[in-house]
């Protein structure tokens, strides 16, 4: 039980990243959790930017953290919003069942 | 200090848990719990450490909005419970070790950034202006944020508008077969339309549906 550090902050940050990484590759289920491991990988930038802001005693950190709160609000009501209009159209949002464009 | 630390490590296994449960849970309203469960011990973080205001804002926005979101389009689209297991055919296997090995990568290449770090002698007692002001944290973010940064708000404000406006566009349809108002249909109605003075000649009378 060392003193907690910056780069104690940064781990975290580092390992909920990467799970974020994860659930993108490893998710063929439905684009909903694909939407939220992106959710996971924009909140560990913010935890990344929330501690360097505080160990820095900058506050230029949480200022842009703001705004990528704002930035991933308006990606999660599009994102959904599109899964709403895809799910309407072809009755699936599984995601080897997408491949109209065959990419 | 070591109330400190059980506090930091408490919230963090609970965030780094329920970040795999996310991924890995096989029902979608679950991983929306864990989604929720993670926010807010990250937001617990944040308020340890010192930035109040951030942490009240992502619980306000992230488990009072997005997460909501989230909960009313997965019960809405009727995905929440899978039979199957997680990886849902052969095909789709195959791209589970790409992912566990792009991610231990770039995981290990994070962490080799992060201890290799040195930092400055003198980083840390620099005139520190968060601890010389003697404000809270929500007073100088605000002090900031509305002079320096006020374009870039203003900019994020258009964000959200635009976000609104393209979120309404997408799930709006028009229904055929619903009686509805139509707002222009009736304020644009003019004395013409409904009313006309009819010439009535005496014991002849006048059809009126003609």
């Amino acid at each position: 039980m060392t003193e907690i550090g910056l780069g104690h902050y940064l781990t975290l940050g580092a390992i909920i990243f990467s799970i974020g990484i994860i659930g993108i590759f490893l998710n063929r289920k439905n684009i909903i959790v694909i939407l939220m491991s992106i959710e996971l990988i924009l909140l560990a930038v913010n935890i990344n930017l929330v501690s360097f802001s505080i160990f820095l005693g900058d506050l230029t950190g949480q200022v842009f953290t703001l705004f990528i709160l704002t930035v991933a609000a308006a990606e999660a009501a599009i994102g959904l919003a599109i899964i709403v209009v895809y799910y309407r159209n072809s009755g699936t949002i599984r995601v080897e069942h997408i491949d109209e464009l065959k990419g | 200090m070591i109330a400190h630390s059980i506090f930091f490590y408490t919230f963090s296994i609970i965030a780094i848990i329920s970040a795999i449960m996310v991924t890995v849970s096989k029902n979608t309203v679950h991983s929306v719990f864990f989604l929720i469960l993670d926010f807010i011990s990250i937001s617990c973080l944040f308020i340890m450490i010192g930035a109040e205001f951030l942490g009240m804002i992502m619980l306000i926005v992230y488990v009072g909005a997005v997460a909501v979101l989230f909960l009313f389009v997965v019960m809405m689209l009727n995905v929440a419970q899978q039979k199957n297991k997680w990886f849902a055919s052969e095909a789709s296997s195959k791209h589970i070790p790409v992912g566990l090995i792009i991610s231990t990568i770039i995981f290990v290449e994070l962490i080799i950034v992060i201890g290799g770090w040195k930092y400055k002698p003198d980083l840390f007692d620099i005139n520190n202006s968060l601890e010389l002001a003697k404000v809270s944290n929500t007073h100088s973010l605000g002090q900031i944020l509305y002079t320096d940064y006020i374009h870039i708000f203003q900019i994020s404000g258009m964000i959200l508008l635009v976000a609104m406006i393209g979120a309404i566009v997408l799930t709006f349809r028009k229904r055929v077969g619903v009686k509805t108002q139509s707002y222009i249909k009736q304020i644009s109605r003019e004395r013409s339309d409904g009313v006309s003075v009819l010439n009535v000649s005496s014991n002849k009378g006048v059809k009126i549906d003609d």
